[in-house]
């Protein structure tokens, strides 16, 4: 049952977004986020929009991967809306008994819903054509800069690689103990949000005890294998970028400037 | 010739005892040399301290009192620990928890990363070894995709890849499925004869011991036989009171000895158990 559970949301294959750095792709990510906050004109919007609509056409991710990936932020996009739309204050539209809609509420509303989901669906494009490792391999390669201020790039980097290493094996093993556990006897399904918790509990202990000795036998492991932290590491895998990555800049790039273009020229409607 | 692994009167306790209590001696001055291509079983039942001696062979531990040489260099010398990790690789129980990495070249490939070792050189080094393993196919799987011998077989090309001139295996196939246990000692006996590598193979299987050139039988920190397997496992009653099994065929022909029949006491394998049968019953015929 515990199977099901799928880590990260990668997507393998071999469309152009896949092939491109990770390091590009993190870089065009955040500038996308940021250009999706500064516009402040539909027209502006809309180039967001169809940046979209063109990555996903080119990267060959199935649409409806949108909608999966918007389900769990549905909550936070409906309560966002409703604050904006009763919240802003202008000129009313609708006033009846405590609601009070004004016509900027409601823009503000639908602009913030539409940003949300552009936000979402984009950063989920990186996840969905961007392996876990090689997401975080570009990570650790953009943040070395901050191994100056003695931030530990390489550190965390190394825990999230063993963090996914580990994570089919210990849900492979709970899977284990709670089988191990209702040949036992153990009700684990029914009962209250009390009792469920307590049921946990024999199966928290067991895997926790677990990773403790995996962990110690991993470390032993790396030591063995002259682990030493980032001192003189090298890697195998270089990251290179290539000229698809420039042209990937480069549309991007225009897109935003077209952006700033529509946000200095056009009226600011929002 | 100098041997590549080296002890010397080598003694060691755990210190992590309660003050007042003094530690109970794991190892108890154990000397052992092994010599460059020697493929070395290590026996001995739970608790008899192979995998401590094991770690004293990669200077994860330092002896309490004694010396360990590896490829020639004192263990106690701090600056000389990665030449002495890179000289004697080591390869452990549990292939779940001796892999690093998320896809299995990438594992391979971690050692030599640590070494600094230039990329293109890696690379080359990491192909090899996955085929020396025969892994070479899984090279982009994800270690949790692959069998328990072959986790085994991948831990074991991260270490060659290395090219260390010895590698320590504590208990490699203990976790492991017949299958796997079969694809794995066909490995490490490659390692020996194709790579030249000096192998030492701690086992609680006979079998495997068996197929070694020399068994090293540990008891209570202390070597207690050392020598060919033929000559070793020839000691039924020694190995028998130390908790320890023979292969079943030299256990036969011991049996058979004790009735009183006339068996060669240096019988290992299973085909020589019947040619000694055959022989004793064509003897006993012609005699009537
Ligand atoms: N980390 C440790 N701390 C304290 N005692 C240990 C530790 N590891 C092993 N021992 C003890 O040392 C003895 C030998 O253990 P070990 O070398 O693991 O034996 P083997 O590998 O032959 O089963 C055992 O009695 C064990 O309890
Ligand atoms: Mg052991």
């Amino acid at each position: 049952m515990l199977k099901d559970i799928t880590i990260g949301q990668y997507f393998p294959g071999h469309s152009v977004l896949h092939r491109l750095d990770p390091r590009m792709k993190i870089l065009l990510t955040i500038g996308y986020i940021v250009m999706l906050f500064t516009v402040s004109n539909p027209l502006g919007l809309g180039v967001g929009i169809l940046f979209l609509i063109f990555a996903y056409a080119i990267s060959k991710i199935p649409p409806k991967m949108i909608t999966k990936s918007l389900k769990p932020v549905i909550p936070i996009i409906i309560f966002t809306t409703l604050l904006n739309m009763f919240f802003v204050k202008g000129d009313p539209l609708v006033d009846w008994w405590i609601f009070h809609i004004s016509r900027q509420g409601l823009l503000t509303a639908v602009v913030m819903t539409i940003r949300i989901i552009c936000l979402i669906a984009g950063t989920s494009l990186l996840t969905y054509t961007t392996s876990p490792i090689t997401l975080t391999d570009g990570l650790e390669r953009l943040m070395k800069p901050l191994k100056k201020i003695h931030f530990p790039v390489h550190e965390l980097s190394m825990m999230m690689t063993i963090a996914l290493r580990f994570i089919p094996t210990l849900i492979e093993e709970t899977d284990k103990i709670m089988n191990a556990q209702k040949a036992r006897g153990a009700d684990l399904e029914s009962g209250g949000v009390i009792q469920r918790a307590k049921a946990l509990v024999p199966i928290l202990i067991p895997l926790f005890v677990s990773a403790f000795r995996r962990a110690d036998e991993l470390a032993l492991a790396m030591e063995c294998r002259c682990y030493r932290g980032d001192v003189g590491r090298t890697r195998m895998k270089q990251l290179h970028y290539s000229w698809q990555d420039g042209v990937a800049a480069a549309v991007t790039v225009l897109c935003i400037g077209m952006v700033v273009v529509v946000n200095i020229f056009a009226p600011v409607v929002f | 010739m100098e041997p590549i692994l080296s002890a010397r009167d080598v003694s060691f306790a755990y210190d992590n005892y309660e003050e007042k209590q003094l530690p109970p001696i794991v190892l108890d001055d154990i000397s052992l040399d092994i010599q460059p291509g020697e493929f070395v079983a290590v026996l001995g039942h739970n608790g008899s301290g192979k995998s401590t001696l094991a770690k004293h062979f990669n200077a994860i531990l330092l002896p309490t009192a004694g010396t360990v040489y590896v490829n020639g260099i004192n263990t106690k010398e701090e600056d000389r620990l990665y030449d002495i990790r890179q000289s004697a690789g080591m390869v452990f129980q549990n292939p779940d928890n001796q892999l690093v990495a998320t896809i299995v070249e990438e594992d391979v490939a971690f050692a030599l990363e640590n070494l600094g070792v230039p990329p293109e050189e890696i690379r080359r080094r990491v192909d090899e070894s996955l085929k020396a393993v025969g892994m070479y196919e899984y090279r982009e799987h994800s270690p949790h995709q692959l069998s328990g011998g072959q986790k085994q077989r991948v831990a074991i090309a991260g270490i060659i890849a290395m090219r260390p001139k010895c590698i320590v295996l504590d208990e490699p196939t203990a976790m492991l499925d017949p299958q796997g246990r079969k694809e794995v000692l066909q490995t490490i006996r490659q390692l020996g004869g194709q790579f030249g590598i000096t192998v030492v193979l701690i086992t609680h299987y006979m079998d495997e011991a068996a197929q070694s050139g020399r068994v090293v039988v540990v008891d209570n920190g202390k070597v207690i036989l050392d020598g060919p397997p033929r000559q070793v496992f020839s000691h039924v009653e020694l190995l028998k009171s130390v908790g320890l099994d023979v292969p079943q065929a030299t256990e036969l022909a011991w049996l058979l000895r004790q009735d009183g029949y006339n068996l060669p006491d240096d019988i290992l394998f299973e085909e020589e158990c019947v040619q000694a049968i055959e022989k004793l019953l064509e003897e006993h015929h012609v005699s009537h």
